[in-house]
Formats: C-alpha cells, sequence, structure tokens
C-alpha cells in the first residue's frame, strides 16, 4: 500500500469532506509533508468521481441551458455581439489573442510559408490551451472557420474606389460561423459606428454586428449571433448609430461578394 | 461553452439532484459550476485530473454545502481528481456508469449505506455511526473499502 497506514482511512474520509476535528488537522498536516498521501488522495477524489456516476438521471430540463447561456451573455468576459480588436483579446486572455494573431498573419498573408509557419503557431497554441479548455473551444471554432473547406470568403472594399479601407469576411453557412476582420476604415463622427450585414440570397439583409475601428482604423467582428443555413450572397458595412439598426441606412459604405 | 455543457451537464446535474433531491436546486448548483468555469476557466487545470470528474466531484461538493446551509468548503483550484476512466465520451461514460452501479450492487449492503450516506447525504463519519449505532472504527473501514471497490472495477 503506498499510504501510510495511520491516515489511509482518513484519507477516505477527507475525500469525501467527512472527516472533522482533530483528525483532520492532523491528516492535513501530515498532507504537506507527505507525497504519496496527496497522490492517494487524488486517487480517493477519482473514486469519488466515479461515484457520481451512480447518480446517472435525467438530463437538465432545457431551460437551463437557456439560463446559462443568457448569464454568460450578460457577463463581461466575453463581448455578446461585436469584439473590436483590443477588447476582445483584453477579454479572451492572451491564448485567444495569440491565435487570432496567427490567424490574422494567415488571412492577410497569402503566402504557403507564412500559412505553414502560422499552422505551426496554432497547433502550438493549442497545445497550451489545451490547459483551458473553454478558450481552447472558441479558438478552434476561429481556426475551423478559417481552414474550412466550404467556408465562402468575401473581399469588401471601398465602393468610391478608394482603395484603402479594406474588410474581409469568412462565413461558414451550416455553422453561422462567420468573421470578419477589417483594416483602413475611416473614423466615424460621435455616436456612429459601422454595421455589418449580411445580404442573403433572397430576403432582407440581416445584422451581422456593430462596430468602431480603433485608433489604427482596424476592426474585428467574432462570431456574432447569426440564424443557421443562411446561404450569403454578399456582406455589406453600413454606417448607422452606435447601436445599431435593424435595417441598412444607405449609404453602403464597402460591400463584397463571395469569391 | 455551449458544447462543455452539452458534455458535461448531465453529469453535473445528475450529481447535484441526487444530492440535493430538488430539481430548482439541483439547477442552481449545474449554473453555479459551469459560471465558475466561464468566469474563470483557468480555474480547471488538466494536471488536476479529466474534466468530467473534476466537475462532477465539484459539483458534488457544492450540493452537499448546499445541503448543509453552509458556505463552499471546498477551493475548487485545488481538487485534483486522478481517475482513469474519460467521462468527456457518452459511450465511456455509459460504460463507467454500468460499471459503477455493478459494483456498488456487489458490495454488501451496510457497505453501500455507509458510503451513499458519506457521499449523497454528506454525512461526517462520526454522524453516520450515530445514525447505525456502529463504531467509528467499523464506518471509516467500510467507507474506503467501499471506495477501493470502485476503483478497483476500473482497474481490472
Amino acid at each position: 500500500m503506498s499510504v501510510h497506514e495511520q491516515f489511509a482511512e482518513d484519507l477516505a474520509l477527507h475525500a469525501l469532506g467527512s472527516l472533522e476535528g482533530n483528525d483532520l488537522a492532523a491528516l492535513e498536516q501530515h498532507l504537506a509533508e507527505c507525497a504519496s498521501c496527496c497522490r492517494e488522495l487524488e486517487q480517493l477524489r477519482g473514486d469519488m468521481a466515479l461515484m457520481a456516476l451512480s447518480a446517472a438521471g435525467p438530463n437538465p430540463p432545457r431551460r437551463a441551458r437557456r439560463r446559462l447561456l443568457d448569464a454568460i451573455t450578460l457577463e463581461p468576459r466575453r463581448p455578446a455581439r461585436v469584439a473590436l480588436r483590443r477588447p476582445l483579446w483584453a477579454a479572451a486572455g492572451w491564448v485567444c489573442a495569440a491565435a487570432l494573431a496567427a490567424i490574422t498573419v494567415l488571412l492577410w498573408r497569402d503566402n504557403a510559408a507564412l500559412v505553414q509557419e502560422g499552422r505551426r503557431e496554432i497547433s502550438e497554441l493549442r497545445s497550451l490551451a489545451s490547459q483551458k479548455e473553454v478558450e481552447l473551444a472558441e479558438a478552434q471554432r476561429i481556426v475551423e472557420t478559417l481552414t474550412a473547406s466550404n467556408a465562402a470568403h468575401f473581399t469588401l472594399t471601398s465602393v468610391k474606389a478608394h482603395p484603402q479601407p479594406q474588410g474581409k469576411a469568412i462565413y461558414v453557412r451550416d455553422r453561422a460561423s462567420l468573421i470578419f476582420l477589417a483594416s483602413n476604415l475611416r473614423k466615424l463622427p460621435p455616436q456612429k459606428a459601422y454595421e455589418l450585414w449580411l445580404i442573403p440570397t433572397s430576403g432582407a439583409p440581416l445584422p451581422a454586428g456593430v462596430f468602431k475601428p480603433d485608433a489604427h482604423g482596424s476592426a474585428t467582428v467574432i462570431n456574432p449571433p447569426l440564424p443557421a443555413g443562411v446561404e450569403a450572397k454578399a456582406f455589406a458595412m453600413t454606417i448607422e448609430p452606435e447601436q445599431g439598426s435593424s435595417t441598412p441606412t444607405m449609404p453602403i459604405v464597402m460591400q463584397g461578394a463571395g469569391e | 461553452m455551449a458544447a462543455l455543457y452539452d458534455r458535461y451537464s448531465s453529469v453535473v446535474y445528475s450529481v447535484a439532484l441526487r444530492v440535493l433531491g430538488e430539481t430548482g436546486a439541483a439547477e442552481d448548483v449545474l449554473q453555479e459550476v459551469f459560471m465558475q468555469v466561464w468566469r474563470n476557466p483557468g480555474v480547471f487545470d488538466s494536471s488536476r485530473g479529466n474534466l468530467g470528474a473534476w466537475l462532477a466531484v465539484i459539483a458534488r461538493n457544492r450540493a452537499i454545502d448546499g445541503l448543509r446551509k453552509r458556505r463552499p468548503e471546498t477551493d475548487i483550484e485545488t481538487v485534483i481528481v486522478s481517475v482513469e476512466p474519460d467521462l468527456a465520451g457518452n459511450t465511456e461514460r455509459s460504460r463507467a456508469m454500468e460499471k459503477v452501479r455493478s459494483a456498488l450492487g456487489a458490495m454488501p449492503a451496510l457497505q453501500r449505506s455507509a458510503l451513499e450516506m458519506a457521499y449523497f447525504e454528506g454525512l461526517s463519519h462520526s454522524e453516520i455511526a450515530a445514525k447505525t449505532g456502529e463504531p467509528l472504527g467499523t464506518v471509516k473501514t467500510r467507507i474506503r473499502a467501499g471506495l477501493f471497490a470502485l476503483r478497483k472495477v476500473f482497474q481490472t
């Protein structure tokens, strides 16, 4: 047996949170000095997790899922609708930020060597992110959108033949995933924001994110809420009140059809 | 987060429901556990074991805290769980579930009862001894032997 016999039974009780008083104090003192008993405690907690399986019963009601997702929407950790580049990175942590940096390189430089390098970086970042499963799920979704074979790519350019402002939209219809990166955007008047629109093959334009560019004229929209399965004919961008609009206000400042 | 919830919510909810016996309270534990992960994803470190097992232990501990009307006693950042089966997949989980139920069914009734009182009711060994009229040492031995019996099922 790998544990000290005198503490063996108390370890099981401690794993269950059932140990009290002097017994608990004595065991905790021992644990501070005994690696093998610490390992045994981990094992016993694993045994506890197995015990949980005996309780398997009905799934939680659907409202519980809705409640959680609603609560998440209200949490500051991840903006619910639109993430500008800087706040997104600050909020999602350095792992996602670094992943986005690698992804941005992939997107803007159509260079095989860089693609290879970027993928290697993403792979390394994924390895790091394995300790942070939630962040990883988000980063993976972005990578999958960028590399999906059925992703439709849209390039938006200025309609006034001004070449500098540019937007790239990568959209996966089945997953309703959308990543939009823009650069060289014009500074906006106060109380105004840009709004991205998904132009479906039929029906009215769908709002796909309200955003303001940063000081460098760059902005990012990551996975705004969109209905699944909508086929996009094009994406377009307008200037709207900063709270956004339900229908686009003319003129369209940028637009682009699928490539 | 939705994917994480879809994968593990049934484990978290089931254990909370079994402990608390009331769906509303179990939903509260479910919400609390996943919100903690959402607010601080770094709270789970993969070196502390697999996520499903860790969530099950955290959910059980939170439910017991709720049952006993006490403040959370477990610092979740320190909980390390070492367990063989990966509880992420439905198939693995179902297989593990059958093994656990079978192991519990094969235990002597008094041993199973002591283990369930400690696990699902959060009773201390002295409370179990008082409830069953058995010596403290016997209760301790039964609980430990019960946990070992579960472990053994996954080592063979």
